[in-house]
């Protein structure tokens, strides 16, 4: 029997650390169409917040769909 | 096509059948959370999960070479044993459905096959070091990652939104859990349908039908991908109520980050070569993410048992297959078709108890509990 601890541990990070990273992001994209008080600079400031966000991602769906169909690669 | 006997016949029927199973046992997985937070209505999303399950299956290529990954000698497995793994799987999936237990539907399958292969082969038919290594340790493992990815994600997520309109971030939550719940689907798509269509091709290769290493035809392709897509879209209700609302409560942002959990260790594992149950890491990111959040109640009772399921799913699902393999050994073509009229008998039973307080898309989260009043009548064991 041989256990591969060294590919157990990345799946174990790379899970954490993408996962966190995603949800982080995703909640800072929602915060700034959600945020209390809402001067007309800050409306604008949020927006952009939440549009780069959203856009990051995107790109990690992107690359998840990449990483699922075996065509691409 | 005169290669084709009655036995491969039967196998390539039963092998759609559990992969039929499949399906509607993972529903929960991908879709349970999105459900249960009014993120999806119950029908789309069945519907989606149904059809992104289609298109995975269409889309994975690289079918499963061995049944089993090497977990049993692929040399020793014939077709009877297929059939009786396939048996054995089958009926705990049902089993476990209508009490409305998640669990795992490939360790049904293995337990199966291992119960076959033992009976049929002998002992030395089954690889214990690979069992260890490709299910026990990822069955220990992935629940572990996942939960604790989703817990400090959840975590992080309220945090950071403390102070923001309830109402936006609710919503916000809500559209992200649809990309995420899809991703899960695609993922399980090209990971499930893909194992029924290694099992019917080794089979038709084994009936001398198809040549040595070649492809899934493309009817086995068709069926398999419609079987699990079928599947999935009817929805394992009883399943998805445990999922959704039996573990936790769960609000959007932890259903985001339960399923962001789950995608990112199915993608992880699936890329560096881990075989894992879609189910148990679901699980894991569910009750990660109930313990995430401050105040969340989990139902530790209801984790409890699902432990015990995972725990009973392979020896169970080996006994069933076991019992089929000695009496599909010994008794032939007749021996065969009384394991399948047995085996269909007692799933008609299961679905009919099931009716007695049946869960569907209309009341599948108004409660947390799947209760059937009676005990269930189907024995496992007598399943041959």
């Amino acid at each position: 029997m041989h256990l591969d601890w060294n590919a157990l541990g990345q799946v174990a990070a790379v899970s954490l650390g993408a996962t966190v990273a995603v949800v982080v992001v995703f909640a800072l994209g929602v915060l700034g169409l959600a945020r209390p008080e809402d001067t007309r600079a800050q409306h604008a400031l949020g927006l952009t917040q939440a549009t780069l966000c959203f856009l990051a991602c995107a790109a990690v769906v992107a690359y998840g769909i990449y990483l699922i169909v075996p065509q691409f690669h | 096509m005169d290669h084709i006997t009655f036995l491969v016949a039967v196998v390539i029927v039963t092998a759609l059948a559990f992969d039929f199973t499949n399906g509607f046992h993972d529903t929960a997985n991908a879709m349970a959370t999105s459900i249960a937070t009014g993120a999806l209505p119950p029908r789309t999303a069945v519907l989606i999960s149904g059809v992104l399950n289609v298109v995975g299956a269409f889309l994975s290529t690289e079918v499963a070479r061995t049944i089993s990954g090497g977990i049993v000698d692929d040399t020793l497995v014939s077709p009877g044993m297929i059939f009786a793994g396939l048996i054995g799987a089958i009926l705990w999936n049902l089993l476990t459905w209508l009490v409305g237990l998640p669990s795992s539907s490939s360790h049904a399958l293995f337990g199966g096959l291992i119960g076959a292969v033992w009976v049929g082969a002998g002992s030395h038919g089954v690889n214990f070091g690979k069992v260890v290594e490709k299910v026990l340790v990822p069955a220990v493992a992935s629940p572990v990652v996942a939960g604790v990815a989703a817990l400090l994600a959840t975590y992080l997520a309220y945090r950071l939104t403390d102070r923001a309109r309830k109402d936006s971030v609710t919503q916000g939550f809500r559209i992200g859990q649809v990309a995420s719940a899809s991703l899960v689907s695609l993922a399980h798509g090209t990971n499930d349908a893909q194992k029924t269509m290694g099992v019917i091709t080794l089979t038709l290769i084994s009936a001398g039908a198809l040549g040595h290493d070649a492809g899934p035809p493309l009817w086995v392709i068709v069926s398999a991908g419609l079987a699990i897509g079928l599947g999935t879209y009817l929805g394992g209700w009883r399943i998805i109520r445990t999922m959704g609302k039996g573990l936790t409560e769960i609000q959007s942002p932890q259903g985001f980050a339960a399923e962001t959990a789950s995608t990112t260790v199915i993608l992880t594992s699936a890329h560096l070569g881990f075989a894992l149950s879609t189910t148990q890491v679901a699980s894991g990111s569910i009750l990660g993410a109930g313990l995430g959040r401050r105040l969340a109640e989990v139902r530790w009772g209801v984790a409890g048992r699902m432990a015990v399921a995972w725990v009973i799913t392979l020896p169970a699902a080996a006994l069933v297959g076991g019992l089929a393999a000695a009496v599909v050994q010994h008794g032939g073509d007749p021996g065969t078709a009384v394991v399948a009229l047995v085996g269909a008998a007692l799933a008609t039973g299961i679905v009919v108890v099931s009716r007695r307080n049946p869960v569907h898309a209309h009341n599948v989260n108004d409660a947390h509990g799947v209760s059937i009043r009676t005990e269930p009548p189907a024995k496992v064991g007598a399943a041959a």
